[in-house]
């Protein structure tokens, strides 16, 4: 049993380590070590490619995970109060997001949006003054913000929702009988004791967007995110920037994972 | 303000976000599914079934999904059960935690980085080369349904640990002692009071897991190298190379109806077995 956990382990960490170990292989070849060398960090850190893509998908990652958590939030607490069959059909619509597999999001937002632009388009330009030039509405970094939100809020709502649901209830009304106006009370109470769950959340959320692939390469545009840029180059060929690249998202993600986990820890003891 | 509206308020906003990001995208995908394709691609209004009548040409797809999907699962499940045994009944509390977040770690770092960690190893000149140094040779692994199986259950078996770990760590030792107690050996314990228990568990671990293969695309595409290819591989394909939004349109919305059958199938046999274990708790 104990020899089967350790064979399982390698098999999770094997993978890993060696990309974290090719990483800092001198050589071009991704067969054989040839010497210690960083210089794929350097050459990787020095791509404009590397870094545009690097820059859009951490704002696109910090924008919709920001988004996510405050409007995620605020339905979570409006939908507390709400019954009746418009309660039932928000519920199957959170059940719906999360459950489409992805890339179905991503055909359906691409198609969708396309047909849109392409109506809105002329209006836009016979309503703009003569002369000037009209916008053009595209896909870009606008329509990959607007669905890694809408994916990444059906998360929160689930995740801040099942905070709320452990609270007790007296504790917002003995708030109300002391005068409280519910802003007050949603401030002074309820937010302080959500604040983990809307952490973790933003959290997920940033996570999810930063790693995903499928929706982003629908619905980008002539954006390019790190993980398109990525895909699009193994697609070429396996090169040890790619590892460079690899290894340092891992240990990226692993950092945030554990400054989460201490913000988390120490969250519910105040 | 009453307390009505102001809740109403608070939910417009994600309301209106689902609405225009995912009700409307949705509705555009039905809609177009009854449509034909246009001369250069894209998509001509119409109401014709013929695209679902041509989704025959998809059907290697089709196939491929439903089955690998769940023998991907099932792979998993098998992998799985064991590792999260030995952590939530098997191991000193002490070290409980930090061994279930070693298991989770991978699953929050790419899954494109990871997958492409096995291209590496399974390609020419990872373990098939190695292979050839002992002695085996002419062995291949990459782009084969077994390179896309092992990319599967690597990538998902975090997934699959964590709801197990969580259904056996709930479990109340003191059963075991009983059932130890009562004269059962160690392996009759587990047949009649661990593995039932731990069924909401692995229920939750494969729905988890098969929902996220029935959309599959990166793995396949991978390391099945074009030779294995599953449902959301056609997609990207009709999608973004031929640009046959309605036929596209048609294979999405057959992949979403397979999945709420299969699923909604599912729910129902687990929820049975459990009203069939309840039945044997009151006896």
């Amino acid at each position: 049993m104990r020899l089967y956990t350790v064979v399982v382990y390698l098999f999770l960490y094997a993978p890993i380590a060696i990309i974290a170990l090719f990483s800092f292989n001198a050589g071009r070849h991704a067969s054989q070590l040839q010497g210690f060398s960083t210089q794929w960090y350097a050459r990787a850190l020095k791509n404009p490619f590397v870094m545009d893509a690097l820059e859009t998908s951490l704002i696109v990652a910090f924008v919709s995970a920001t988004l996510a958590s405050v409007l995620g939030t605020l339905a979570a607490v409006g939908l507390q109060g709400i019954r009746g069959p418009a309660r039932t059909v928000f519920d199957a619509i959170i059940y719906v997001a999360v459950m489409i597999p992805g890339i179905v999001i991503g055909i359906a937002t691409l198609i969708a949006l396309v047909t849109v632009f392409e109506v809105l388009n002329p209006w836009l330009a016979a309503l703009w003054p003569e002369g000037a030039q009209p916008p053009r509405l595209s896909m870009g970094i606008g329509s990959l913000i607007a669905a890694h939100t809408m994916f990444t809020m059906a998360l929160v709502i689930i995740i801040v929702r099942a905070r709320l649901g452990t609270l007790e209830q007296a504790l917002a009304e003995a708030s109300a009988d002391l005068y409280a106006t519910p802003l007050g009370t949603f401030r002074q109470v309820t937010l302080p004791l959500i604040a983990p769950a809307i952490l973790a959340g933003f959290l997920l959320s940033f996570t999810f967007s930063f790693d995903d692939f499928i929706i982003a390469f629908f619905v980008a545009g002539s954006e390019t995110t790190l993980p398109i840029y990525v895909f699009s180059s193994i697609r070429r060929g396996v090169t040890p920037e790619i590892n460079a690249i690899g290894t340092m998202v891992m240990v990226a993600s692993l950092v945030l994972l554990i400054v989460a986990q201490l913000i988390l820890r120490r969250g519910p003891r105040r | 303000m009453t307390r009505q509206e102001r809740n109403w308020l608070l939910v417009a906003p994600a309301g209106a976000w689902f609405l225009v990001m995912l009700v409307l995208p949705l509705s555009v995908v039905l809609v177009f599914s009854f449509g034909e394709r246009g001369p250069a691609g894209g998509y001509v209004p119409a109401f014709t079934l013929e695209q679902y009548a041509n989704l025959p040409a998809r059907l290697t797809a089709f196939k491929n999904t439903l089955i690998l999907a769940p023998l991907g699962t099932l792979a998993a499940l098998l992998i799985a059960y064991p590792l999260a045994y030995q952590l939530a009944v098997r191991t000193d509390p002490k070290w409980k935690t930090i061994l279930l977040v070693l298991v989770i770690v991978p699953f929050w770092t790419s899954i494109l980085i990871r997958s492409y960690a096995w291209i590496f190893i399974l390609g020419g000149r990872g373990l098939p080369a190695l292979l050839e140094a002992i002695g085996i040779e002419g062995v291949r692994l990459i782009y084969t349904p077994l390179a896309v199986t092992i990319g599967i259950v690597y990538g998902y078996l975090p997934l699959m640990v964590f709801p197990i770990y969580v259904a056996l760590d709930r479990l109340d030792k003191r059963l075991l002692e009983a059932s130890s107690d009562l004269g059962a050996r160690p392996f009759r314990t587990f047949l009649q009071v661990t593995l039932p228990l731990s069924i909401p568990g692995v229920a939750t671990g494969c729905l988890l897991v098969f929902i996220l293969l029935m959309g599959e695309f990166l793995i396949p595409a991978l390391l099945g190298g074009g030779k294995v290819f599953f449902v959301g591989n056609a997609l990207v394909d009709l999608f973004l190379q031929s640009r046959n939004w309605a036929f596209g349109s048609a294979v999405a919305f057959t992949l979403i109806v397979i999945m709420l059958v299969t699923v909604t199938i599912y729910m129902r046999l687990i929820a049975r077995l459990r009203l069939g274990r309840d039945d044997a708790q009151i006896m």
